[in-house]
């Protein structure tokens, strides 16, 4: 008797395998015929990226749509583990925030062989875009250009050279890449406006901070600082203030993001000038989903509504932000 | 000559001398210390604070290591330490009170050591391997720490907290005094009384050592407890520079830094002797090799390059080996071959 209970065992453990299989097969991720989303984040590195995560958590809940979300901890093999995991999971549509440009082409791949329709959100990938059905998000190249016509404006009458520090954003990452390529591009026509330092401080407040206490003893004339995000702008506000300067005055500081801590900031007089990345596309991503789902044809290239800011209108825009 | 360059803390030095001159080269000023806003003001003085938490880490981690075992779950440690005190200082109605920001302290190195004891409890009693044993927590303590944060970062505006990790006392930083008395306590602890000798002897031959009669176990134990609480005091400081708990981002890669302090220092990874004042060097070099990259404008897509590159001649320099080859082919041709074996021998033998 106890010889045949293994094999009994096994007999069940088979059977139940290929029921699961089998309902899993029909449908696509759930029977109540709701649409399933698989979305990787990149992380949770700033508010910005929490306003991002809350906007489409709440969007998906409004749209009925079933949400599988995920955090990659800012690790491609997260979200290449994430995104295989979706495409054996068998979602209806997936969609991530791509840590870094490169090195996609494989992962997309395999979901298109699968069928699943991938977005893009906020991020791009350098991958052939026949990999992907659409890209939504902001345009990186035009907040670094808002920034950089700011600044061209601000120094329009300068006779010195007016030396610039540039705190950029994870080495490799899409707005990195691009919000500098905007920003120098634009400044690039006076030739009075110099980069003197440009490091990496990986987006956040800390190495932000880090860093910018280092370029300042490296360099004691500084006039302008261009952090790609509110997060290192406010890290390399506290050092400023440490050093015994004062931000906003003796060191004029711009950044992209328009957070809620950044707009304070900017209110408080220490943000000269933010340029607005809006993280709120929850809804426009859940209106694509259903898109596609329903077999309309979706734009390649969405992208996201998107403002800027004085320290004035910080003020007055403060008390209705939601993030 | 022999006696300075033999002693085991001379390479750790002199890579951090080296690379310290380098940096004077480069930029003048640097090490130019003054008073300013009624405190010490200078890149030394930036990379003594900016290095506190890493010095810290790397302490217990000495500490671990010297047992035969690793910690890996430091990093966490440091995220759930920093957003524990943070969250209770944040959801307090007076964030100033120097009363609650001790509870609030208190409360995050509780939790630290029982982390550690965690970790402990899995390596001496369970019986799991320390890279193991660790893992688990290093992957399951930065959900942890995002759980107490509820993903966000937590930003506190309390004086007293500010102190820990950004503040300065008698001029001084106050985080670089935690470290000195730190340091030194353990100093005192292993060496002036036989634990020292006893972690050695279980990282050294746990076998032999449980048989002459040492309380391995109780000892492993408290040697994970302590690097937790380092771990601990070393997330309090790095919330408190910047006022702000990152349960993500805080610690991260902290454990990988660490450990390659603790090498730097001259300690082996596989346990026996140690040496405190090696790692705290060890720390120091990483700290001025990052402070180096951002002064003297390496550009951030060679970065890590860099600092692999650098790594791997400190490390080069470190081995007895290496430096025996290397020296033994640079005396050939200047002394002649009797005079040689005898030198060759004392290398290897050293």
């Amino acid at each position: 008797m106890n010889r045949k209970l293994p094999a009994v065992l096994l007999g069940a453990a088979m059977a139940f395998v290929l029921a699961a299989c089998g309902s899993g097969s029909g449908g696509s991720g759930g029977d109540d015929g709701k649409i399933t989303l698989g979305f990787s984040q990149v992380g949770s590195e700033s508010g910005w990226r929490e306003a991002n995560t809350k906007s489409i958590k709440e969007s998906a809940q409004t749209a009925g749509i079933d949400l599988k979300f995920s955090d990659a901890q800012q690790k491609q093999e997260n979200q290449i583990a994430t995104i295989r995991s979706y495409i054996q999971q068998k979602v209806d549509v997936i969609a991530f925030s791509p840590v870094v440009v490169t090195g996609w082409d494989a992962v997309l791949k395999e979901a298109q062989a699968a069928k699943i329709p991938v977005v893009l959100t906020d991020r791009a990938v350098d991958s052939d875009p026949s990999l992907y059905v659409s890209f939504l998000g902001s345009d990186f190249v035009k907040e670094g250009e808002a920034i950089g016509d700011w600044t061209l404006n601000e120094y329009k009458d300068a006779t010195a050279p007016v030396n610039i520090v540039q705190l950029e954003g994870t080495v490799g990452s899409a707005p990195a890449i691009d919000r500098k390529k905007g920003f120098e591009s634009k400044i690039a026509s006076n030739p009075n406006l110099k980069v003197i330092a440009s490091q990496s401080g990986d987006f956040t407040r800390a190495d932000g901070k880090e860093v910018m206490t280092a370029i300042l003893k490296a360099n004691p004339k500084i006039d302008l600082l261009f952090a790609h995000n509110d997060d290192m702008g406010i890290g390399a506000i506290q050092a400023i203030e440490e050093a015994g300067k004062k931000p906003g005055a003796d060191i004029k500081i711009v950044t992209i993001d328009a957070v809620h801590d950044g707009m304070q900031a900017l209110a408080d007089g220490k943000i000269n000038f933010i340029a607005e990345c809006s993280p709120l596309l929850g809804d426009q991503l859940m209106d694509i989903v259903k898109k596609i789902k329903a077999g309309q044809p979706v734009e390649k290239r969405i992208i996201t509504e998107e403002t800027t800011f004085t320290q004035q209108q910080a003020s007055e825009a403060l008390p209705n932000r939601k993030y | 000559m022999k006696a300075v360059t033999g002693h085991r803390l001379f390479w750790p030095a002199a890579v951090l001398v080296v690379m310290l001159l380098a940096n004077l080269v480069v930029t003048p000023g640097f090490f130019s210390i003054q008073v300013r806003n009624g405190h010490l003001y200078g890149s030394l003085i930036d990379i003594l604070l900016l290095g506190s938490p890493l010095m810290l880490v790397a302490l217990g981690m000495t500490v671990v290591i010297a047992t035969g075992g690793i910690d890996l779950s430091v990093g966490a440690v440091v995220a759930i330490s920093g957003a524990l005190a943070c969250y209770l200082i944040s959801g307090q109605e007076d964030q100033g009170a120097v009363s609650g920001v001790l509870v609030a302290v208190a409360l995050a190195l509780v939790l630290s050591a029982v982390l550690g004891f965690w970790n402990g409890l899995f390596v001496a009693r369970v019986g799991i391997q320390p890279i193991i044993a660790t893992l688990i927590l290093m992957v399951a303590g930065r959900g942890v720490a995002q759980l107490i944060t509820s993903g966000k970062n937590i930003n506190v505006n309390s004086p007293p907290y500010k102190l820990i990790g950004g503040g300065y006392w008698l001029t001084l930083p106050f985080a670089v005094i935690v470290v000195a008395v730190v340091v030194a306590l353990t100093g005192l602890a292993v060496r002036r009384t036989a634990l020292g000798m006893l972690l050695e002897a279980i990282g050294g031959n746990a076998e032999a050592s449980r048989l002459v009669g040492i309380r391995s176990r109780r000892l492993i134990v408290l040697a994970y407890t302590f690097c937790g609480v380092c771990a601990g005091i070393a997330g309090l400081m790095i919330s408190s520079n910047i006022s702000t708990a990152d349960g993500n981002n805080a610690g991260l890669w902290m454990e990988l830094d660490a450990i390659l302090a603790v090498v730097i220092g001259g300690t082996a990874l596989t346990g026996g002797r140690f040496t405190l004042a090696g790692t705290v060097l060890g720390a120091l070099v990483i700290q001025t090799l990052s402070t180096t990259i951002y002064t003297t404008g390496v550009p951030p897509q060679v970065t890590l390059v860099f600092k692999a590159v650098v790594v791997a001649i400190v490390c080069l320099i470190q081995s007895p080996a290496f430096r025996a080859k290397v020296f033994r082919r640079r005396a050939r041709p200047a002394a002649p071959p009797p005079a040689s074996p005898a030198a060759a021998d004392v290398e290897v033998n050293a």
